[in-house]
């Protein structure tokens, strides 16, 4: 490893074009929708309009009816019996028993048109009983609230906690007591954040076929194929290999697009209507209502600090709803919430509550935003209140190679000081500030991941190469992967075609999710390359009849190594293939494993705010992301992922939210009024790329794609506040909630 | 549904008033479309206004005032020097709406009838005093525009009626007007309280003026009471808070996702002190 530190490289951390470029901007790339077949029919789902209902009765006759109707499917459909997760899914996928929040499917019908389907949809009459509901995470937690699931708590739950607790975390070191009794300052708040969507640009989008014989076939967008197998399989009780998945291009996903929704409906619509290939695609309203947002949180955070900014204890007990189905990144929050710091005693309390929302799906880091949040809120109003420098407090504190984590691990080699440090030289940091601005800065970490990995190399008779990989490209990994494929051959980038394939061609994959495809993808496919590399060696070998050892690959030729081996001209990687049929048969490299040597990412966010003191509008006037990448195998999609997290957490921080109604209703299921943030609303994101290599990766690549997202809520709000006066410790930092605060902190 | 294109405003007005089921005019459909495909609205006639002849014209009458045609679209609006030198705070109003693509089709007119309390470019046509040509099976009249909308995605039109043309009266001497919205990003959103001022100076004096304000109650409104609270002023600081407590006062919004009662109701009251200083600059010149 040490030797690739030093080396020099020919293509990786250069920025070629992507290979799935042209496509993508001539509109030819396709994606969910974009697929159709013969004889095909469409699908549509009717929802529950309430938060929380009895389904008592559904009369699907007159849809039966209508012209062109060929499959209605309720959960009458589904098999029974399924247990903990696969029962989750299943229950999300199809009502049973109650309608558990707005939006959730109760009804599905197969029809010959998109039109006639939405008609027969409108036809189906459903009987609700409505029960009381409960929406936000602090009331779904006390002992008097309707109850959404009995028996639903895992066994981590004591005895006598409030009905909608289903699990419960509790972990810690150190004597914590002790570490605030020697503090010069503790300090206590509490932190709300409101549940967010991934807003990925495409919709929800599958067509899916199914026959009697229980064979059947997936297109979809998705994440992860080998996950869409898996979970459709489970949820109708069919085999796993008998569903062949095969993955579209992708228009964002950002976590959302690991599970599934409405794909096992268009199979059992199928089955229905004789096998006819069923294609069903969101309207975004349904995206938003029936598909996973992240969690919504509620938190309390005690920190002890010396006067010298040194932390001695800290406490955090964060409590999340993740919609009516446990699953809320609680314990992940509380791993990440104090990461970035050395300290002597630490303890972690977690809620995961049930309440009338949609399940929620993993989110960008799931949960490291939240506890960010609030740990960082905390120690800047800590530092202001001390009179220390936020960015030297975090240097002091930041913990290093082989450190103790605060959720328990020691980490590897991680490069948060050299973060801190490229942040302190960066020129943003000393931008003068005009009236009614101010600057913001945190911190975030995100521990990455690697998963199961399959991947195959296979030269083609020309000397090109192709790569066949599991998880499907949302971020550029394509072209990452080409580069670390084609620096190991010793062969243009041009030469290598990455393809993302289907179920059948690999094996299981987990998907792209946790920032791993080019760190876990692309060691599998150098290792694949290696393997290939040894056969190529061993070909020459054999026909200059010398020993395979003799052999060495460099410049994308086999030579003999050194002047003993023989003198022979080198026998390039096209010459190799040109003959590979009559040398041996087809040449290839293949790996799979779960890759180990995972690299944590942290981050800083650096941002100027200006704020309205009239209107409580907030302005993002610069904003700074600082990351460790490890390596930057392709620096423009590393700066990418960190300029889309940083966007992500500037709508989380100012305008995105859930807002439900009275009734429970979702009211704001379109993008008018769920705010991403759009072009105009942002500057030119400014990122800076740290490289402290990995060890665990022959190029050092760490993952990026996560910890991007988890400084900007913090970030944003201390910048508010020394633009204000005003401390915003609840999410959205909206206009009414920014200018109410501003009100607020001028009287007091 | 039928799709009926009429070459003249009485055949559309026949159409219209022969018409019994739900019956939509089809000027740029940046409202009626969207509506369409979200299902919300599923006309029976759809009468598209943009063959008759003129329709996407604007021309100068003979008192100096403009007349607009009822398909001109946002971006013709604001290519067209002279109309935006005699009213810019029309234009800019109807500017806001939407984005790029949205603005190659959007027009006063449908924003107008649409009938939303939030529609950026009425404040503006009422501040201006503008009026309406209105043709009906038994001829044609003029109505001042605040006299159209009847509340959310309500107007006062009849069956039959359709609008033929929008009436800009004589810009004059030194006058100004501007619009002003409140949103929570910069762009495609929603007003959460939008005001348009509309003034007159001679030697520093505000001698005419005319607010409106828009998303602060269930129709557009025409505030008297702001007017009265500037004219004869120099636009001082007293005036300016005299105002804004004006418009606050005429404020009677709903609490919703978009907005609360009090954040709209202040939030009415900085948007017509910053609305009014920019007319003012602009009636005299500067
Ligand atoms: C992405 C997007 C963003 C938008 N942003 C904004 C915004 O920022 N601010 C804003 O105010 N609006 C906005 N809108 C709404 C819309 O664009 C405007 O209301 C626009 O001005 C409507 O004009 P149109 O010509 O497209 O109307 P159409 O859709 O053609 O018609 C609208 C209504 O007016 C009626 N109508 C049309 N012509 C006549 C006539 N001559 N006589 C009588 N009735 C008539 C129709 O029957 C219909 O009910 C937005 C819409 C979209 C899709």
């Amino acid at each position: 490893m040490a030797k690739d530190e030093i080396r020099e490289f020919r293509l990786v951390g250069t920025r070629p074009d992507r290979p799935d470029g042209l496509d993508k901007v001539t509109g030819r790339a396709r994606y969910g929708a974009d697929i159709s077949a013969p004889g095909m029919l469409w699908g549509a789902v009717v929802r529950s309009p309430h938060a929380h209902a009895r389904i008592v009765r559904i009369d699907s006759s007159k849809a039966e009816a209508l012209a062109g109707v060929k499959a209605v499917v309720t959960r009458a459909d589904f098999p029974t019996g399924l247990t903990g997760e696969d029962w989750n899914l299943q229950e999300n996928t199809m009502a049973g028993e109650k309608a558990l929040y707005d939006g959730h499917a109760v009804a599905a019908v197969a029809a010959t048109s998109a039109l006639r389907a939405q008609e027969a949809a409108r036809l189906i009459e459903v009987e609700y009983e409505v029960l009381p509901h409960v929406i936000d995470v602090d009331d779904a937690i006390r002992p008097d609230a309707p109850v959404i699931r009995e028996g639903a708590a895992d066994a981590t739950v004591p005895e006598g906690m409030p009905p909608n607790v289903v699990r419960y975390i509790d972990f810690g070191r150190g004597d914590i007591e002790a570490g605030f009794a020697e503090a010069d300052l503790v300090m206590e708040r509490s932190y709300k954040t409101e549940a967010t969507h991934q807003g990925y640009i495409e919709p929800h989008a599958c067509l899916g076929q199914l026959g009697e014989d229980g064979k059947g076939e997936m297109w979809v967008c998705t994440q992860g194929q080998w996950f869409i197998r898996r979970m459709c399989t489970a949820v109708l009780g069919l085999e796993t290999s008998q569903l062949r998945v095969t993955p579209s291009e992708i228009g964002g996903g950002f976590g959302g697009k690991t599970t599934i929704f409405m794909e096992p409906l268009s199979l059992a619509l199928s089955r229905k209507a004789g096998g006819r290939p069923v294609k069903i695609v969101m309207s975004r309203s349904e995206v938003l209502r029936a598909t996973g947002p992240t969690a919504s949180a509620s938190m309390d955070v005690k920190i002890g600090m010396k006067k010298d900014g040194t932390l001695t204890a800290a406490r955090a007990e964060f409590r999340m709803q993740g919609g009516a189905f446990p699953g809320a990144p609680v314990d992940m929050a509380l791993y990440c919430a104090f990461a970035p710091y050395k300290l002597p005693a630490v303890q972690h309390i977690g809620y995961d509550v049930l309440a009338n929302r949609p399940k929620c799906a993993a989110y960008r880091a799931p949960g490291s935003p939240m506890g960010a949040f609030a740990v960082e809120s905390l120690l800047d109003e800590m530092c202001r209140e001390l009179d220390l420098d936020p960015l030297e407090m975090r240097l002091k504190n930041a913990v290093n190679t082989g450190d103790t984590s605060s959720y328990g691990p020691k980490f590897g080699t991680i490069g948060l000081i050299e973060t801190l440090e490229a942040t302190r030289a960066h020129p943003n940091l000393s931008a003068p500030l005009g009236p009614n601005q101010g600057r913001g800065i945190a911190t975030g970490y995100w521990f990455n991941h690697n998963g199961e990995t399959s991947v195959s190399m296979a030269l083609s008779e020309d000397g090109t190469v192709q790569v066949s990989i599991g998880t499907p490209d949302i971020g550029g990994s394509r072209a990452s992967i080409a580069l670390m494929t084609a620096e190991t051959l010793g062969i243009p980038y041009e030469d290598v075609r990455v393809n993302v394939v289907e179920t059948g061609a690999l094996g299981v994959n987990e998907p792209t999710h946790g920032s791993r495809a080019t760190f876990a993808c692309g060691k599998a496919a150098v290792e694949a390359a290696r393997q290939a590399i040894g056969e190529m060696c061993r070909r020459a070998a054999s026909e200059w009849g010398i020993d395979p050892e003799a052999v060495e690959w460099m410049n994308g030729a086999a030579q003999p190594a050194g002047p003993n081996a023989g003198e022979f001209p080198p026998m390039t990687i096209a010459e190799i293939a040109g003959k590979m049929g009559s040398t041996g048969g087809p040449i290839s490299g293949h790996h799979e494993s779960v890759p180990d040597g995972v690299g944590a990412s942290f981050g800083c966010h650096v941002v100027d705010v200006e704020v309205d003191p009239e209107t409580g509008r907030t302005t993002i006037l610069r904003y700074l992301v600082v990351q460790d990448a490890g390596r930057a195998i392709h620096p423009s999609y590393v700066e990418g992922q960190y300029q889309g997290g940083a966007v992500q957490g500037i709508g989380w921080a100012l305008n995105e939210a859930y807002i439900y109604g009275e009734d429970g209703r979702l009211q704001n299921s379109v993008f008018l009024d769920y705010r991403v943030p759009v072009a105009s609303d942002l500057p030119m994101i400014d990122t800076e790329i740290v490289e402290v290599p990995n060890p665990g990766h022959p190029f050092g690549v760490r993952g990026v794609g996560e910890t991007g997202i988890t400084p900007p809520l913090p970030a944003i709000a201390n910048a508010i506040h020394q633009a204000t006066g005003a401390r915003l410790r609840q999410l959205p930092m909206s206009p009414p909630r920014v200018l109410a605060a501003i009100g607020e902190a001028r009287q007091g | 549904m039928r799709y009926h294109t009429p070459s003249s405003f009485d055949d559309a007005a026949r159409l219209a008033a022969e018409a019994s089921g739900v019956t939509r005019f089809l000027a740029g459909g940046t409202d009626v479309l969207v509506q369409m495909r979200a299902g919300a609205v599923l006309p029976d006639d759809l009468i598209d206004l943009k063959k008759i002849p003129g329709v996407t014209e604007i021309a100068q009458t003979g008192d100096g005032g403009w007349k607009i045609g009822v398909a001109v679209s946002g971006a013709r609006l604001g290519a067209h020097e002279a109309l935006v030198r005699d009213w810019p705070g029309v234009v800019e109003g109807m500017e806001l709406v939407g984005s790029t693509q949205v603005q190659g089709r959007a027009t006063l007119t449908g924003n107008l009838c649409n009938g939303s309390p939030a529609a950026d470019s009425v404040p503006g046509l009422v501040a201006a005093g503008a009026s309406v040509e209105i043709t009906a099976p038994g001829g044609r009249r003029i109505v001042p525009v605040e006299d159209i909308p009847a509340g959310p995605g309500k107007t006062t039109l009849a069956a039959g009626e359709v609008i033929s043309a929008i009436l800009l009266p004589p810009r004059g001497a030194g006058g100004g007007d501007a619009y002003l919205r409140f949103i929570p990003r910069t762009e495609m959103d929603i007003a959460v309280v939008g005001c348009a001022v509309n003034l007159r100076v001679d030697g520093g004096r505000i001698t005419e003026a005319r607010v409106a304000l828009g998303a602060v109650s269930p129709r557009i409104e025409l505030v008297p009471a702001c007017a009265e609270a500037i004219i004869g002023t120099s636009l001082d600081d007293a005036a300016l808070d005299a105002l804004a407590g004006a418009a606050s006062a005429a404020c009677n919004p709903i609490d919703d996702k978009r907005g609360t009662v009090e954040f709209r109701t202040e939030v009415a009251g900085v948007l017509a002190k910053r609305a009014a200083r920019i007319a003012y600059a602009r009636a005299n010149g500067d």
